[in-house]
């Protein structure tokens, strides 16, 4: 017989609670296989008996878009600069879509997935991480069309102004997911006790769009409203989308402070956001 | 390997719930337990509590759902975990298998767990077969290496081959527990968990399914912890069992005993004292009752005797012949099966005793659970009419002898009958 019951023989231990900096990130490593295949199940499953599959992607920012341009361009008159103001408000929507769409579905993410959490234990992490890529996936898609115009806009004549600050565009765009997964993950955890919060999330990321320069440059809510200018001072969404159309279309301003403040607060919350996960993910079952 | 090979151990389980509609706690409760907490004090709702019995009135809010559960498993062994409804196990498990945590106590592996309550997780319902067992097995902790070695196997295993590219959506209920079965029988975790997964399937597929965690438990060497209601699978399958009542191991050790054990637990005597909800005079009263079968600790088996004993108070020494007792049995939805009555025969109720004996030689309720109303008269007046004052348990038994059982679905009552042929 090996020796006893030395408490290192074994091989792992089930506790009341997490400790609280124990993330169990190699475990998150172990189940990658998992996580490929729920990305892959969100992405196929959604346009599964539709006739234009894929092609929905595409539609809901093009439309949109198509009616910002309208009402805020053409009949409130929000100048875009030298931009095409329908690029300008695809580049906006495009990333901001990111933002919901990872922030809409990883807050679910308890509620939506009780039935597998209650049966069967794997890191849950892994399930709002397969949501901000297969939201990522989409986003690769919608970029397609935003290429498109782009070049159909140069052709008509648009100056082609695309720098170094370009090739830091996928980075932004990791910034973008990260904190809608921070941010979803608070939420989530939250959502399991107090069901408030979906209502809350439901009105307040529509509400939130109006302060993020999504269909407007920073620089003009600061010059016409300048008491609420601290409104998108400190929304580190608006720096995002900001910046986004800076590297894309070159127009706006790129404010270094502003990105460092993003980014510190997205690993702020993506940290609070896995504390809090973690914390949760042990028996939220009892709670849900 | 040695035999003293000590692969799980659960010290000082315990499980708390909150009852009522909210889960573990509202706001109020969340500031206080934290208020305790930054104080450096114990979490107050961990006193309270009560111990888990379903069928009477508690006074907290608080309830212990497991108390102090401590065993060991050793290695390739197979733990039969048995108990009443409620009793504690689908809790025992979910700790087990890591879905929800312990409210105190650890529980120490030196294997991986995989659990197998209620197959089919994560099914989804729009990829197809092959697709879902890709799903399922990473979800059950396969790596995509382990699950495309299996492929062949799995797909024979589960009988499914022909419908494998087609959504799962368009299979039967038969096809999906048979596929997802299938993926978890072809896992490779040290320590497997199943709950009543054998409830689901054709008695073909039930055989193949307990053939197959035998050989899991046999010549894999693994260790099974099994939870059924279903006696029969326990006893062919476990090496050792446990018996679980309110929360609590109320007997561990080997299976044929457990399983006696549990049966015995399962007789039903209870005391009418607290019953509110009667109607009646009230001059004479039931105060107790005991339902039981060949012998008095033991549980009603169809095909067996049967007898309900009753004790009555009668203050007022009323003569017994001027009694009228009868009981309404019931079934699980409510609907009257049999309807039994002192009236029936001639003078069954004479003298001054105290006890009213209903005795069934060869009882004709198949297994299930029945819901008795008792209904007495004294003096042509109403005394003491209590609907649904108990229920008993009756086990799965051998009514013909012949070693065929007859499905509860099929036949809630049996009767004895011949079959012949005549030209």
């Amino acid at each position: 017989m090996k020796s006893g019951n030395n408490d290192q023989d074994w091989l792992f231990e089930i506790k009341p609670k997490n400790q609280f900096f124990r993330l169990h990130l190699r475990e998150v490593w172990q189940y990658r296989d998992l996580l490929f295949l729920f990305v892959r199940r969100d992405v196929v499953t959604v346009y599964k008996q539709t006739i234009l599959g894929p092609l929905w992607y595409l539609i809901q920012p093009l439309f949109t878009s198509v009616i910002f341009t309208i009402i805020f361009n053409t009949v409130a008159g929000i100048s875009t600069g030298n931009v095409p103001p329908f690029l300008f408000n695809l580049g906006g929507i495009m990333v901001w879509n990111y933002f919901t769409s990872c922030l809409n579905d990883t807050s679910d993410t308890f509620k939506k997935n009780a039935s597998i959490f209650g049966k069967v234990y794997f890191p849950r992490l892994i399930v709002p991480l397969s949501i901000v890529i297969s939201n990522l996936v989409k986003f690769g898609i919608q970029f397609f069309i935003f290429i498109a115009f782009y070049i159909f806009y140069a052709f008509q004549g648009m100056e082609v102004k695309l720098g170094t600050a370009t090739l830091f565009f996928p980075l932004l765009i990791v910034l973008m997911g990260i904190l809608g997964l921070g941010l979803g993950m608070i939420i989530s955890s939250m959502v399991t006790k107090y069901r408030d919060l979906t209502f809350l999330v439901g009105f307040g990321v529509q509400l939130l769009m109006y302060v993020s320069a999504v269909m407007y440059p920073m620089a003009l809510l600061k010059e016409k409203l300048p008491q609420f200018g601290w409104l998108i001072e400190y929304n580190p969404l608006a720096y995002v989308i900001e910046t986004a159309r800076y590297m894309l279309l070159h127009e706006g301003l790129i404010s270094i402070g502003g990105m460092f403040y993003t980014v510190g607060v997205t690993i702020a919350l993506f940290f609070i956001g896995l504390l809090i996960f973690n914390k949760t993910e042990k028996s939220f079952i009892d709670t849900v | 390997m040695s035999t003293d090979d000590i692969i799980l151990k659960a010290e000082n389980i315990s499980k708390q719930y909150r009852l009522g509609t909210v889960g573990t706690g509202t706001l109020s409760h969340d500031l206080n337990r934290w208020w305790h907490r930054i104080r450096g004090k114990e979490d107050p709702y961990l006193k309270v509590g009560e111990t888990n019995d379903r069928s009477t009135k508690g006074t907290s809010d608080y309830v212990w759902a497991l108390q102090d559960i401590n065993f060991e498993v050793k290695r390739g062994e197979v733990l039969g975990i048995i108990g009443k409804n409620g009793a504690g196990k689908s809790t025992l498990l979910k700790i087990l298998s890591k879905v929800t945590a312990p409210t105190t106590g650890t529980i120490k592996s030196r294997g991986r767990i995989a659990s197998l309550l209620e197959v089919g997780t994560g099914f989804n319902p729009e990829l197809t077969g092959r697709e879902n067992i890709f799903l399922n097995g990473a979800i059950l902790g396969m790596t995509k290496k382990e699950i495309s070695s299996k492929l062949d196997e799995i797909i024979a295993f589960s009988g499914c081959e022909r419908y494998i590219d087609t959504p799962t959506k368009r299979y039967s209920s038969g096809m999906t527990v048979r596929l997802a079965f299938a993926v978890a029988a072809f896992l490779e975790p040290e320590i497997l968990v199943v709950d009543e997964v054998l409830a689901v399937g054709d008695a073909e597929f039930q055989k193949k399914a307990i053939g197959k965690m035998q050989d899991i438990s046999r010549e894999g060497g693994r260790t099974v912890l099994f939870v059924s209601h279903n006696m029969a699978a326990v006893q062919s399958l476990c090496t050792r069992g446990i018996v679980l009542q309110n929360g609590s191991i109320q007997f561990e050790g080997a299976t044929e005993e457990a399983v006696q054990f549990y049966l015995k637990e399962n007789s039903t005597a209870l005391s009418f004292q607290d019953i509110k909800d009667r109607k009646g005079s009230g001059v004479v009263r039931l105060n107790h009752v005991s339902v039981f079968g060949n012998a008095r600790d033991v549980l009603p088996q169809t095909g067996k005797k049967f007898v309900m004993e009753f004790e009555f108070d009668n203050p007022q020494n009323i003569d017994n012949s001027k009694l009228k007792f009868d009981l309404g049995i019931d079934d699980y939805a409510g609907q009257r099966i049999v309807w039994l009555s002192t009236t029936v025969f001639k003078q069954s109720l004479k003298g001054s005793g105290k006890i009213i004996r209903f005795e069934i030689e060869k009882l004709n309720l198949n297994k299930g659970t029945y819901y008795v109303t008792t209904h007495l008269v004294a003096n042509q007046e109403l005394s003491d009419w209590i609907q649904n004052a108990f229920s008993f348990d009756v086990a799965e038994g051998d009514y013909y002898g012949t070693g065929k059982l007859v499905s509860s679905v099929q036949s809630k009552v049996l009767m004895d009958y011949n079959v012949l042929i005549k030209d």
